[in-house]
């Protein structure tokens, strides 16, 4: 009998020994992805990333589902709580909370109290923190910014704004020229979240703006309808383009390729498709949002796309180091460049690609940037609030005069919503 | 040998399936049936009446609120403006059976090729929403779409359709028209096939003809075609979301949405996390049909009895 006991705890020993050196050589078992990187460029270099961590696991067995990007949103909540996979992307800030709440996502604060990820992504942390803990990790983010086309600009003499009284002229000259000043696409409504974003932060600045996202300020508010008085004026200047409640963000974008419109508000996601369409570095410049009030500081819209544990994944431990492997410097500088994802590496220590967007949009953030960093209208303000909000803010860019109306649903909706 | 012949002779009691096979076997035969029914019709109906007593993310805890949602529902103006629109949708799109009719009476005929062009006209019938929402998405653009095109030629618009709040719901009705018209046109279609020639040559010869002729002797041998018409649209117009969903996303600004779009809105879509209220409208939307349901039931009934 004690024999035997022996035996079996030998073997056990001898067993643990050989996990051991099993592990230093790469991870057993299986990794479960979930993505939604769906578009041609940001799916290959997922792929590509993922091939070299299994090359560097070759024990491991992965397998990945990418999910089309528009469908993942109202997949995520099925397979969260059905199937989870170990890995699953998703958005920081407020997008992440109802999951939070909910207790969906695995608190990985262990991983941000690791010094390699605590000195290097410290930029992000607060974007991931809900209640003092980290809810996951970032891969990528952007800047937002005026993208604009600097012949049209050279065509009328015009240079690039610094100021809302220099903003409003200059929109004044491209209106004259028979050119709409500002493309958008609200259809889906979002974009018209980042016109607002930007007014409020530059009017009432970067706190405020937080304030009313988590209301804690009425919509009703003498400095929220300052900002909408600010919107108003190049609304009444016919700036916007006209119909864009009919267009996608993508379908506004001829607009801007064929010169019907000389500037754009967006993501740097849309530099991509413009180059598609014709417009070099020549023809295709971009510029920080003016100062509406020169007392507030600067401040941001970066939108971060994070990586997440589901609390029901099977292999939490391969999970968190290819978590590791992904925010890693190198790993970071790859995934992000130009030809990749195009956006900015999250890691302090990752070199930001050779492109003109990212390079300005990279000094822009951390140099320009002093009041703060936000995430976007619809990732900073709870879904219910970032919809009716949406809403609000299209129609007012379609019927300025039902300003009072809006603002009085949205008040009604803040009551209902923050509790 | 002998017990074997008696085993033989000697009739075995039947079993009390045998005995009861021809009462007991249509019901095997329906059980599966019945079950799903169950299973993913009636029990999600009561389902939502249960839900919509709760405020519920769909993740977390359910919170019971009582009628809160229901008192919310009250006052909210989008609710309003789905329930007009569905109104909206209920009756133009009863249209589809006058079209669908006048153009069965016109390819009710014996030409060289009508076959080809019975198909071309329920072609639209055979392609699915989504492309019937594009298409028509791309006719109503308002800054290249052939609409603007062709009533420029006559000095008017442009318009923009699909982005003014006041012709949206019009314009995707028409949309939806397209497919209906064709749907209703293939069941009056098989429908004049089965129209007594007695009857119209005797109508013939008592000096009957035209729109005579139609309202009291065609229409009336068309009824069962009638009502299934009806059956149809009436469902179809209340569930009219594919379109709506396609071509405008609700908007603007909520102008196009119906209560099922609603219900998708608040409860399912990307910044839906509300079930209890999505539940809410689904039972409004529920007992609105249960208008047309308890109406076709009644005249079904009626009908069986006067036979």
């Amino acid at each position: 009998m004690k024999l035997t006991f022996k035996a079996s705890l030998g073997a056990l020993i001898t067993s643990t020994a050989l996990a051991g050196v099993a592990s230093a050589e790469g991870l057993k078992g299986d990794l479960n992805i979930f993505l939604d990187t769906s578009n041609p460029a940001p799916r290959a270099v997922m792929e590509q990333m993922i091939e070299e961590f299994q090359g560097m696991n070759p024990d491991l067995n992965i397998e990945t589902t990418i999910i089309d990007r528009e469908a993942y949103k109202t997949q995520i909540r099925n397979f969260l709580t059905a199937n989870a996979p170990d890995i699953a992307t998703w958005y920081a800030a407020n997008r992440m909370k109802p999951y939070v709440e909910a207790g969906l996502f695995d608190d990985v604060s262990d991983l941000w109290a690791e010094p390699e990820i605590a000195e290097n992504l410290a930029s992000t942390k607060g974007a991931m923190t809900i209640d003092g803990k980290q809810w996951g990790v970032p891969y990528t983010y952007y800047q937002w910014g005026i993208y604009y086309r600097k012949d049209i600009f050279e065509e009328l003499g015009l240079s690039e704004p610094k100021t809302w009284e220099e903003e409003k002229a200059n929109c004044q000259k491209i209106v004259d020229s028979g050119r709409s000043c500002y493309s958008i696409g609200s259809k889906f409504l979002w974009t018209a979240g980042g016109w607002f974003d930007y007014l409020n932060m530059r009017t009432n600045g970067f706190d405020f703006h937080m304030d009313l996202a988590n209301g804690e300020v009425s919509w009703e508010d003498e400095r929220v309808r300052a900002t909408f008085a600010n919107w108003r004026e190049l609304i009444d200047m016919g700036g916007f383009l006209p119909n864009h409640q009919s267009y996608s963000w993508q379908e506004a974008l001829p607009f801007v390729a064929n010169g019907e419109a000389a500037s754009y508000l967006i993501g740097n996601f849309a530099v991509a498709p413009l180059r598609d369409a014709g417009l070099d570095d020549s023809k295709l410049d971009f510029y920080q949002f003016p100062a509406i009030n020169p007392s507030v500081e600067l401040a941001e819209d970066a939108p971060t796309d994070t990586f997440h544990i589901p609390s029901a994944a099977q292999n939490k431990e391969n999970a968190r180091e290819f978590l590791r492997f992904m925010v890693s410097a190198d790993v970071q500088t790859a995934l992000n460049a130009g030809d990749a994802l195009g956006q900015l590496p999250v890691n302090a220590k990752s070199s930001v690609d050779d492109d003109k967007f990212l390079k300005e949009g990279f000094a822009m953030l951390s140099e320009n940037s002093k009041g703060g960093v936000a995430q976007f209208f619809d990732r900073d303000f709870p879904a219910e609030m970032a919809k009716i909000g949406m809403e609000g803010l299209q129609e007012f860019m379609v019927r300025p005069d039902n300003l009072d109306n809006i603002l009085k649903r949205l008040e009604r909706a803040r009551g209902r919503i923050y509790k | 040998m002998s017990v074997l012949t008696d085993n033989r002779t000697d009739t075995p009691p039947r079993s009390w399936y045998k005995r009861n096979e021809i009462a007991i076997t249509p019901w095997l035969f329906l059980i599966p049936a019945f079950l799903f029914f169950f299973v993913y019709v009636i029990s999600p109906i009561f389902q939502s009446f249960q839900v919509s007593g709760y405020a519920w993310d769909g993740l977390g805890e359910k919170e019971y609120v009582g009628l809160e949602n229901y008192r919310e529902l009250w006052d909210d103006p989008a609710f309003y403006t789905s329930l007009r629109n569905n109104l909206i949708w209920l009756v133009l799109y009863l249209l589809a059976i006058p079209a669908g009719l006048f153009i069965a009476l016109f390819l009710n005929q014996t030409v060289r090729g009508i076959r080809i062009y019975k198909s071309l006209f329920f072609f639209p019938f055979v392609i699915s929403q989504v492309v019937v929402g594009l298409v028509f998405t791309w006719f109503y653009d308002p800054t290249f779409g052939l609409l603007n095109s062709v009533i420029g030629v006559f000095g008017l618009g442009p318009i923009n359709v699909l982005g003014d709040p006041t012709y949206v719901t019009y314009g995707i009705i028409a949309a939806g028209l397209w497919p209906q018209t064709a749907y209703c046109m293939i069941l009056y279609l098989t429908g004049l096939n089965a129209v007594d020639p007695e009857q119209v040559e005797a109508a013939r010869l008592d000096g009957a003809k035209g729109w005579k002729m139609l309202w009291y002797v065609i229409v009336p041998q068309l009824k069962p075609a009638t009502f299934i018409a009806f059956v149809v649209t009436i469902v179809g117009a209340l569930r009219s979301f594919d379109l709506i969903s396609i071509m405008t996303n609700g908007g603007p600004f909520g102008e196009s949405r119906v209560l099922s779009f609603y219900m998708f809105e608040v409860a399912l879509s990307e910044y839906g996390f509300r079930m209890g209220y999505g539940a809410a409208i689904a039972v409004m939307l529920f007992l609105i049909m249960l208008c047309f349901i308890a109406y076709f039931l009644y005249s079904m009934y009626k009908e069986e009895k006067g036979r």
